[in-house]
């Protein structure tokens, strides 16, 4: 009963999808009107099919196969419904569910937007939903039946049964998805020949909101790795983290560049054809991600077919996309003129680095791909090569975000502008020298982040003293998000060096010092789980001859699956976390374990939020109504 | 400058910075590919001798030595034999028999020094070039 629901609701939202497709092509002007209701009702019938695969899960039905293999009686709820999303099939349900409720999102507040504009926008969306629908339909149905169920399912991937991981895939398959809106309003855009403020307008807040859910999933994604990995690190340049870092790096490009047609009227081109990029990255990542190219714990099926199919999809649809940018874009540039020395060319400057930077980490990413292809072997591409090549770039874009938001639009005069940036200068100069030496042993590179910073934190300070914090919503949330970078950078920077591990062979009572902390191991006792039994050490924190705190890392091991993970036990703190991992017993009764001191690593999840907050706010400062005379102009074009 | 003149210009300056950009990121990337060997290759020299690279297979069953920290086990292809040396922490998903991608660099003794042993992941994960290193040898 539920699987035929489920099927049917996939069946009706296809339906759905086609029929939107089709509306911008309808005959009569006022079949037009159609395209609401169906874009209302495809949100309606996929979000009726993901909740049927979650309710399967919830209730551990295993007549259904994904359940049978991803869930198990003894899972916690919560993790029941992040198996909802851990399978191939699943997590791209997910997906079409996605788009289809930002697709239902757009046409609700579009009421007012010209007909057939709106027509068009949400027919690209409609068309984009039905090939994933007939994806999931024909390629990869979430709702096999098993013919004979079996009596307990096969449990969720242990390193999956972590909090994060219940919103982490919601939200960075939101920011996968949502990249689609600009995309069908760029397509729109190039179809209707106008690309100017009323269409930025429209754009900035569905792209802007698109990359908050994507920074909060990369940021949660992150958050993982650092607890479950139990290795402490936070970004490992892992193919998987790439693809979705390069649709950031196009969305972020993306978001600044719609600021200047809105403002200004220029970088109209640029913005079209960032908005093509950012969707087109956004479903690279989903193919590399979820074709089997990559091996990794996202790649779940190696099935070359499904992985060709998504490859013709993306091409297709970029590609066209692309090609009509390449035919309509150039007569539709009307761009007002900008000197060299003005906020539209920091912003084409900065567009040109996130891009840039977007490219080196595709060639990372992509070339041990090809080379294998070519037969010259299985390689790895080292972190070094990504942090150095983030390191060029990400310094002037830096740089350039302290200048940007202090330049006046059109043209900006030097004096004026060297006098609003002198004391920043000066401040972030004279304070990253003193910070260098107070803190010693630190690389050229950490120093070089802090001062990245805190010329961010510094000409922020000075623009908002400046306007005494005055200025729009949208300058508002760029100020948090700039804040954010600052943040960000200085957590990362010190988190890169300011380190300190140890390993160690410990007996009960033993003590170990690290950075001036000393850990004593208590004890290891077994302690049982909902789905797993482990050993449990207590390792007691002594400062001063006092206990301050205790830390019990966990070796499980989960009962049905039989896997071992490592459950590193972590105090969290301002400027340092201590991270302590169990390893195994040896054979003389000493237990090994993994000392670190981590410096700052909570600041760079801090600045994520920062910069999800930040894009919040400048989107919810987008006015929704449509001026009459846009809506007028609109009509009078279509 | 005249329009045509100046978008001459734009046009131009961009060429320039996109071919040394590509060149700079292409000279990053040579220098840190990381290649891949199979024992054997290793036992035919094939391994570069100075470089840090990276080399799979099973985990031979009963060679994994613990003396405190430092750990040795052997990882074949099932035609050659390789013993690698690992001081620190093995993943979780290290076992005997399983497969694994160690990156490191070869010792004078002829042992491999690992400075990272990958096995992490999943359980039914078998690195590709592990088992394509298996398939290479004899069933």
């Amino acid at each position: 009963m539920n699987a035929l629901l489920a099927h049917a609701s996939l069946v009706l939202a296809l339906a759905f999808a086609l029929a939107l497709a089709a509306v911008p092509m309808a005959a009569p002007a006022r079949w037009l009107k159609l395209a609401r209701p169906l874009a209302a009702l495809m949100g309606l019938c996929a979000t009726l099919a993901l909740a049927c695969l979650a309710g399967a899960f919830v209730r551990n039905d295993t007549g259904f196969q994904l359940v049978a293999l991803h869930s198990s009686a003894s899972l916690p709820v919560a993790y029941r419904v992040a198996g909802a999303w851990a399978s191939h099939e699943g997590s791209l349900l997910l997906w079409f569910a996605a788009l289809a409720l930002w697709t239902a999102a757009l046409a609700r507040s579009g009421r007012e937007w010209p007909p057939v504009l709106l027509a068009r926008t949400l027919g690209v969306l409609g068309g984009i939903g039905a090939a994933f629908a007939l994806f999931l339909l024909l390629a990869s149905d979430p709702f096999t039946q098993l013919a004979q169920p079996p009596a307990a399912g096969r449990d969720l991937n242990p390193l999956l049964q972590h909090p994060a991981m219940v919103a982490h895939p919601p939200l960075l398959t939101l920011g996968y998805a949502g990249l689609a809106l600009p995309f069908a309003l760029a397509v729109a855009a190039l179809i209707g020949g106008e690309a100017g403020p009323d269409w930025a307008r429209r754009t900035r807040r569905w792209a802007t909101l698109a990359w908050c859910c994507l920074t909060l999933g990369i940021a949660l994604g992150s958050v993982w790795a650092y607890d479950v990995l139990g290795w402490g690190g936070w970004w490992f340049w892992d193919p998987v983290e790439n693809a979705s870092f390069m649709p950031w790096l196009c969305a972020t490009a993306l978001i600044h560049s719609l600021a200047a047609v809105e403002r200004r009227g220029a970088l109209g081109t640029t913005s079209l054809l960032l908005a093509l990029l950012g969707f087109g990255f956004s479903l690279l990542g989903t193919f590399l991600v979820r074709s089997g190219v990559l091996s990794s714990v996202h790649a779940f099926a190696n099935d070359p077919q499904r992985g060709l199919a998504l490859l013709v999809l993306m091409a297709l649809v970029v590609g066209a996309a692309l090609a009509l940018h390449a035919l309509r874009a150039p007569a539709m540039t009307r761009s007002a003129p900008f000197s060299l020395l003005s906020r539209e060319s920091a912003l084409v400057a900065n567009n040109v680095l996130l891009l840039g930077a977007a490219i080196a980490v595709l060639a990372g990413t992509l070339c041990p791909l090809l080379l294998e292809r070519l037969d010259l072997g299985p390689v790895a591409v080292g972190a070094p090569y990504f942090d150095a090549a983030m390191a060029a770039l990400m310094t002037p874009m830096a740089f350039l975000m302290g200048i940007g938001p202090l330049a006046r639009w059109g043209r900006a005069e030097l004096p004026s502008l060297a006098r609003r940036l002198r004391a920043a200068a000066l401040v972030s100069v004279l304070a990253s020298v003193a910070v260098a030496w107070a803190a010693g042993h630190v690389g050229w590179l950490a120093v070089l982040g802090i001062a990245v910073s805190l010329w961010i934190a510094s000409t922020l300070l000075s623009d908002t003293l400046r306007t005494r914090g005055r200025g729009a919503r949208a300058v508002q949330g760029m100020r948090i998000a700039h804040l954010g970078v600052a943040v960000f950078a200085l957590g990362a920077s010190l988190a890169k060096s300011g380190g300190e591990e140890r390993e160690v062979a410990m007996r009960v009572n033993e003590r170990a010092t690290l950075a001036g902390e000393s850990f004593v191991l208590r004890g290891v006792a077994p302690v049982a789980g909902a789905n797993y039994d482990a050993l449990q050490a207590v390792i007691d924190i002594e400062r001063d001859g006092r206990v301050v705190g205790q830390l019990q890392p966990q070796r499980r091991l989960y009962r049905l699956r039989q896997v071992a993970t490592t459950e590193a036990a972590i105090e969290r703190g301002l400027v340092r976390d201590l991270y302590v991992s169990l390893g195994d017993p040896l054979d003389d009764g000493r237990w090994l374990l993994r000392l670190q001191v981590k410096r700052f690593i909570g600041w760079i999840w801090a600045g994520c939020l920062l910069m999800a907050l930040g894009g919040a706010v400048a989107a919810s400062g987008v006015r929704t109504r449509e001026p009459q005379r846009a809506s007028q102009a609109g009509e009078a074009r279509a | 400058m005249s329009p045509r003149r100046r978008r001459l210009a734009i046009l131009a300056s961009a060429l320039l910075a996109g071919t040394l950009a590509i060149a700079l990121l292409l000279y990053a990337l040579r220098g840190n590919l990381v290649f891949f060997y199979t024992p054997s290759q290793v036992w035919a020299h094939e391994a570069p001798a100075q470089r840090l690279f990276r080399m799979g297979g099973l985990v031979r069953e009963g060679s994994l030595r613990r003396d405190g920290l430092q750990a040795s086990f052997v990882v074949t292809d099932g035609v050659r034999e390789v013993r690698v040396r690992h001081h620190g922490l093995l993943p979780d998903l290290f076992r005997e028999g399983r497969g694994v991608v160690v990156q490191g660099r070869m010792g004078d003794d002829g042992a491999f020094d690992a400075h990272e042993v990958l096995a992490k992941h999943d359980e039914n994960y078998m690195p590709p070039p592990a088992a394509q290193a298996m398939r290479a040898g004899p069933p």
